[in-house]
This record gives structure tokens, C-alpha cells and sequence, in this order.
């Protein structure tokens, strides 16, 4: 376990962007905030800084950018298996 | 305020390069303007696949496109190129150019008789020009006179972190003296109506983004209604930019929105259209890097700056691309190609404030003649006519 830097954008995000390739385990850190990834997590990937509930918005740059497919642990990677966002779809599911 | 030096065009423009276009009206007169252009110093073909077979707003959009390139003060003078049969006639296209004052001269590959004589005619007039474009020289010019073109392409995570938001600080410089500055693509600034409504100069400058942002969506749904995605292929966010780390094209406007700075928006301006007047436009381009890049240099813009993520080598021919990375680890790989790299914001070793100053000057440097990455070794893929509606 080592600690990893991270960067959260906007007061007020859910997610964080992490500063370099993070192993399951490591501690994810910004200021006075540490979050233990719960999996591999690559660099500018983003990782969840609280416990969310299934359709929560996910919020980076103080902004919406998708919505939360499933329930969602603290120190997770939020990424396309798990976000989903309501603009520019392009055809059906 | 700041100067940089660059030609000094009749109708008060500023070019910050001194070629010669040479530019076919329809494709079938592509390899003669090659031919052309390949004999003269200084000299550049813009082939295409336009020109005939097209209609109304289609057809009227290739017409503007090309005028716009010959226009474009990077180009000190131009020769068109038409065969003599096809919808854009190349003497109409010259007139839309000549409006400019600068030397333009136009011939039919028909009227001619073929290829050899209308390359012959051809070479003696770019000729001509070339010779009347060495005698010029660099002159200051203020910041008020610079089209700065804003575009990413290749985008990852560190673009919106740091790669646009230093250059948007660059931007807000420029704008402050009262130069002039193209934000576009508008696919990609889906989900950023909220933050456009703030930057809007006034409420009928509001309508207008909504309404090209709107009609942008309403396009995406005609075209892929009937077409099943898999979630990877969802809308606008391209391999590259997932594995960069970005989710959704709503997270890739967010990023993408903070190139234009902090300035209000005064205006929209279409596709490869010249602004009347100065500041920040919203370009009403969609498409790829190249149909964006184009209808940036169409509408007149002497540089563009084009941020990347996971690099990207493209140029355009006659008109310096800057590339800046937010990536430390794609400048190290790609540095042959990268002009500046703002990952040293995220690296912890310079501040934003810093990167944005930097990426200024080297905006001035590069007006007054330091060559890009991409204009040293030749790169010119950015070319290519956006097609009405289509993208």
C-alpha cells in the first residue's frame, strides 16, 4: 500500500481524479482527504469519494458529467461501467 | 498592449505566414493545383473532394469554405483553379477573395486546354506572386488583429485539467486586448448550456448557442436513430478518450468549454464564417479535427492552438498548429510532435497561471515566424470541407 496523489477539482465533487496509476489498496490523497481504491485505478482515472446510491449524479468541476448505473462504494473507479450520461447518445442501447 | 509581427494585408488584416494558395474550385482540378503548387516557392494546394454535385446550403457551405481559406491573411495571395463545367466556379470563388485587395487570379483548366497548358498558366502566375510576396516585409501588428482557432483532439483527462484551462488563461489575454478568439466544437460542448447562459455576452447571444447546440443534438438522433451502440461506442467520446480516462461526452465538454477562458461570448458565427467584429465567438462547426480546424482558418483565424491529450501530429497547411499536451508522459513520447507541455501543471511543477502565460508567449512567438512541430516536418492533414449537416 502506498499513498497515490489526487486531485479533486471543485468543492463540492464525488469524484476524484487520481494523479498517477494506483493499485488496489493504495491511498488516494488530496489535502485532507485519503481514499483507499477498492481496485487498480489508472492515472486520470476517477475514483468515488463516498458511498453513492444507484442514479446519484456524479459531480467533477463542481458539474454533472453522468449519472451513477448502480450502488457505489467508496474508493471505487468510476468509469463507463458504472456511469452513464443523459446527453449526445448516439443510436439505443 | 502586446505586438507580434506578422504581413500586413490591404483590407488591414494580419497575416503571421506569406504563402501562396493555390486552390482548386471542384476536385477535378486537384492535381492540376498540385502540379502548380509543387513549382513554386512558397506555394500550397488545397485539394478536396468538393465542388460539384452538391446543392443548396451543402453546395453554398463548400463555397464559403473555400472563399474563407482564400481570404485568410496567412495567404498573401491566391490562385483558383476550376475545370470550367462544375457548380463552384472558380471566377466566382476568385471575386469572393479578390473582396480582400489582395492579388488573386483564377483560370479553367478547360479554357486552357488541359492539363499541361492550364499547369503552364498556372505556374507563371503563382510565379508572378511569389515573386511580388518576397519583397514583403514583417511589420508589428496588435494582439487586436489576431483569429486565435481553439480545438482539442486526442482528448484525455488531462485536458480539461490542465492543458485547456492554461491555454483558456492565454485566451483571456488575448481577448482582454481585444483580439478575437474561435471556441467550436459543438458536439462536444453538449451539456455545457448551463455554463454558456453565464458566459453569454447578452440573451439573444444565449439563443443563438442554444439553438446551434440543440440543432447539433437533433442531427446526432437523425443520423444514429436506427443504429444500435454498444456502450463504447456511445456518442462522441472515442476509444482514446475513454482509456484517457474520460466517461461521457457531458465530462469531455466540461474539460473541453475551459479553452475559451473566462470571457463572454459576443456572438455566433457558422461554419467558415468571418466574424464582424472582435472577441470571443462560438464557431457553429461540428465534425472531426479536420472539418473544425478548417472552418477555424475559413473563418480567419492566423493560428489555432489545439490541445491533446494522448498527441496528435496533425497540421494545416499555411496556418501554425500549437500543440499542447496536459500529459507529461505524452509530450516525453510524443515531443517530436508536441509544441508545449502544461502536464507540468499536473506534474506539481509550474502553476496554471504559469502554463497559461508560457503558452501566450508562445503564441506571439510562433505569430512572429517560430515554426510549429507540425509545420517543420510538414504537416497538413487538417484540410478537409465539412459537408452541411453531416458530421
Amino acid at each position: 500500500m502506498s499513498e497515490k496523489r489526487m486531485l479533486i477539482l471543485a468543492p463540492g465533487d464525488n469524484v476524484g481524479v487520481l494523479l498517477e496509476d494506483a493499485k488496489k489498496g493504495d491511498v488516494a490523497v488530496y489535502q485532507n482527504t485519503r481514499v483507499t481504491c477498492l481496485e487498480d485505478i489508472q492515472f486520470c482515472h476517477k475514483i468515488a469519494l463516498s458511498d453513492l446510491p444507484r442514479h446519484t449524479d456524479f459531480i467533477k468541476y463542481g458539474e454533472i458529467i453522468g449519472y451513477a448505473l448502480r450502488d457505489i462504494k467508496k474508493g471505487e473507479w468510476i468509469h463507463t461501467h458504472n456511469l452513464d450520461d443523459v446527453r449526445g447518445r448516439e443510436g439505443k442501447l | 498592449m502586446d505586438q507580434m509581427l506578422g504581413y500586413r494585408r490591404p483590407n488591414g488584416t494580419f497575416g503571421v505566414r506569406n504563402h501562396i494558395a493555390v486552390i482548386p474550385s471542384v476536385f477535378c482540378a486537384n492535381h492540376t493545383a498540385k502540379l502548380v503548387a509543387s513549382q513554386v516557392q512558397g506555394a500550397i494546394a488545397f485539394p478536396h473532394i468538393n465542388g460539384c454535385g452538391q446543392h443548396g446550403k451543402d453546395l453554398q457551405q463548400t463555397i464559403d469554405t473555400l472563399a474563407g481559406i482564400g481570404r485568410n491573411p496567412n495567404f498573401g495571395a491566391v490562385l483558383v483553379i476550376g475545370l470550367g463545367c462544375e457548380r463552384v466556379h472558380a471566377k466566382d470563388l476568385a471575386a469572393l477573395i479578390a473582396e480582400t485587395g489582395k492579388p488573386v487570379e483564377y483560370l479553367n483548366i478547360q479554357e486552357k486546354g488541359g492539363t499541361l497548358k492550364a499547369v503552364e498558366a498556372g505556374v507563371r502566375i503563382a510565379r508572378e506572386f511569389a515573386f511580388q510576396l518576397s519583397l514583403q516585409q514583417r511589420e508589428p501588428f496588435p494582439v487586436s488583429k489576431l483569429i486565435l482557432g481553439l480545438k482539442c483532439g486526442g482528448t484525455d483527462a488531462t485536458s480539461g485539467i490542465a492543458a485547456n484551462p492554461a491555454l483558456g488563461l492565454a485566451v483571456d489575454r488575448i481577448v482582454e486586448q481585444g483580439g478575437t478568439a474561435f471556441l467550436s466544437e459543438l458536439a462536444e460542448l453538449l451539456g455545457t448550456e448551463h455554463i454558456m447562459k453565464r458566459r453569454a455576452a447578452t440573451p439573444e447571444v444565449y439563443e443563438q448557442i442554444s439553438a446551434v447546440l440543440s440543432h447539433t443534438e437533433d442531427v446526432l438522433e437523425r443520423m444514429t436513430k436506427d443504429y444500435v451502440r454498444t456502450s463504447e461506442q456511445a456518442a462522441l467520446v472515442t476509444p482514446g478518450n475513454f482509456d484517457g480516462g474520460v466517461s461521457s461526452v457531458s465530462e469531455k465538454a466540461l474539460g473541453g468549454i475551459h479553452k475559451s477562458g473566462s470571457c463572454k461570448f459576443v456572438g455566433v458565427v457558422g461554419y467558415a464564417e468571418q466574424p464582424k467584429g472582435t472577441g470571443l465567438y462560438l464557431m457553429a462547426a461540428a465534425g472531426d479535427d479536420s472539418d473544425i480546424a478548417t472552418s477555424l482558418v475559413a473563418g480567419g483565424a492566423q493560428i489555432i492552438a489545439f490541445t491533446t491529450g494522448r498527441g496528435t501530429p496533425t497540421g494545416f497547411p499555411g496556418v501554425p498548429v500549437l500543440k499542447i499536451t496536459g500529459n507529461s508522459k505524452t509530450y516525453r513520447n510524443m515531443e517530436d510532435d508536441m509544441d508545449y507541455n502544461a502536464g507540468r501543471v499536473m506534474d506539481g511543477e509550474i502553476t496554471l497561471e504559469q502554463a497559461g502565460q508560457e503558452i501566450y508567449q508562445e503564441v506571439l512567438k510562433i505569430a512572429g515566424g517560430k515554426p510549429t512541430k507540425a509545420e517543420v516536418l510538414g504537416h497538413d492533414e487538417l484540410f478537409s470541407i465539412g459537408r452541411y449537416d453531416c458530421f
